[in-house]
């Protein structure tokens, strides 16, 4: 990595590091021995190798961290869970990243944010996930032109009976309503 | 002993022949199953990533519904991030203490209430250990001879929870392939990831991952897979990987089910093939003339 982080600059972010301290608890025993960037299939293409992201947090390097593109090319594949000398909970500790950057409303990467927003709020509004209503809800959300380049694609699936198509349902209350508003009243976002 | 069957979401349209070949060839090896009733979704890979609790809750949602069918039974989740996110609840439930309380408090606006006494079972781990090889064999009446297939576990059916196979060198695909007959291709990148979601959301690493996986099983004559987010990967970018690498790819991407239910002498009509993308027909006639 050619960037360098100017730390001089920089005051320690005391509420980051608290929404950050089950982490920095389990990052303590990270020796950086990069087995974790070593296994992942996509750190080539990532701003900051996971290894790099393990001490920026232990330096408390919140807009660096929040903002990172690593976090969203992260697809979940437990192999730095599962190489991890130390048995740090690795992926779980990028999942909390992710989430805290959409709490924060980090506006970068929002292809990434808008899709998972997309999958959660089809299937409160049905129960299961359309995927055909998921794609459109991540296109009105990201950019309507995107569309475009997906119309191959969505030619084929359809032409293999893999599309299920139904109306969209974007507003009106939702199947799931009840059920999600408690989860929101139980976390205190609501 | 009746299995509870949670087919999941995707296995309603992008990988409905996943449903209809799961069906056939359960019903097939007598093994007893009934869908699960008012199944709702189990929160893909996408609520973890929006809320903590969500990602509980909506697993444990049907777990609970699970319970009412059967209060220690099984649930077979055939896609893997279903079967993922059930094994999740189970071990958060039993490693944090009051967790199990506050999902009681969500899903009671549902009025369902979960103990955490079903468990969550992959369809490979049921067809590979309950139902197990020798059983299976008794059932092939046209061997796969010949037929060079990989096997493709992708990342979350084996991590990471591996209650049934290693997580970096599953085995447990080959040995139920080896006894259809077929010839298992050995694949060096069994166990790596598929890239998920990131063929939607960060496309060229996605195409990245699919091309490096296509490229280890070159030689094979089709993957098997028992994942819907896998098989759509390596499945519908086949055009795009041809561009990426300047050279066609056309690798059939089936399920493990297919597969079985091919050998076990099921009409095509029966295991869906016509859905899958690259189309297996022409492979299927060069193995039946044999």
């Amino acid at each position: 990595m050619e960037e360098i982080i100017d730390l001089t600059s920089q005051a320690l972010d005391r509420d980051f590091m608290s929404a950050l301290a089950p982490a920095r608890e389990k990052l303590r025993a990270c020796i950086q021995c990069g087995t974790c960037t070593a296994s992942c299939a996509s750190a080539y293409a990532m701003d900051y190798t996971p290894r790099q992201l393990w001490h920026m947090i232990r330096l408390g390097l919140k807009d660096e961290v929040l903002n990172s593109k690593a976090l969203w090319l992260c697809s979940i594949c437990y192999s730095c869970t599962l190489y991890c000398p130390h048995g740090i909970p690795l992926t779980e500790t990028i999942t909390t990243l992710k989430r805290t950057a959409m709490d924060e409303g980090i506006r970068k990467h929002k292809e990434s944010r808008n899709f998972y927003r997309a999958v959660v709020d089809t299937v409160r509004a049905h129960g299961r996930m359309d995927e055909v209503e998921v794609m459109i809800r991540y296109f009105l959300t990201t950019n309507p032109l995107m569309a475009v380049s997906y119309a191959p694609l969505a030619l084929t699936m359809l032409s293999k009976g893999k599309v299920n198509l139904n109306l969209p349902k974007l507003g009106g209350p939702g199947k799931m309503d009840s059920l999600f508003r408690k989860v929101e009243e139980l976390e205190g976002k609501r | 002993m009746k299995y509870t069957y949670y087919p999941g979401c995707s296995l309603e349209a992008t990988a409905k022949e996943y449903d209809i070949s799961t069906r056939a060839v359960l019903r097939e090896l007598g093994v007893e199953f009934e869908e699960l009733k008012d199944w709702t979704c189990c929160g893909a890979s996408a609520a973890e990533t929006v809320s903590y609790l969500l990602s509980l809750v909506l697993p444990a949602r049907n777990l609970a519904l699970a319970e009412q069918a059967s209060s220690d039974g099984q649930v077979i989740a055939s896609c893997t991030a279903c079967y993922v996110n059930f094994r999740k609840v189970e071990e958060r439930v039993r490693e944090t203490p009051g967790l199990l309380d506050t999902i009681n408090e969500a899903l009671s606006v549902d009025g369902l209430a979960y103990t955490g006494k079903v468990r969550a079972r992959h369809l490979l781990d049921v067809l590979a250990n309950d139902v197990g090889p020798q059983a299976i064999a008794d059932r092939v009446k046209r061997p796969l001879t010949a037929l060079r297939v990989a096997p493709y576990y992708g990342c979350q059916t084996v991590r990471p929870y591996s209650p049934f196979d290693a997580p970096d060198v599953p085995e447990s695909m080959d040995r139920v392939l080896a006894v259809l007959g077929v010839q298992v291709y050995p694949n060096p990148m069994k166990a790596k990831c598929c890239g998920g979601t990131l063929l939607t959301t960060k496309r060229e690493v996605g195409l990245k991952l699919v091309s490096d996986l296509l490229e280890a099983v070159e030689g094979a004559d089709c993957i098997a897979t028992v994942c819907p987010m896998c098989q759509m990967n390596l499945d519908a970018y086949q055009g795009l990987v041809s561009q990426k690498l300047g050279r066609p790819v056309n690798i059939p991407v089936l399920y493990l089910t297919q597969l079985l239910g091919l050998a076990f002498g099921l009409p095509e009509e029966q295991l869906g093939l016509n859905h899958n993308i690259v189309p297996f027909k022409s492979l299927a006639q060069d193995f039946r003339s044999l």
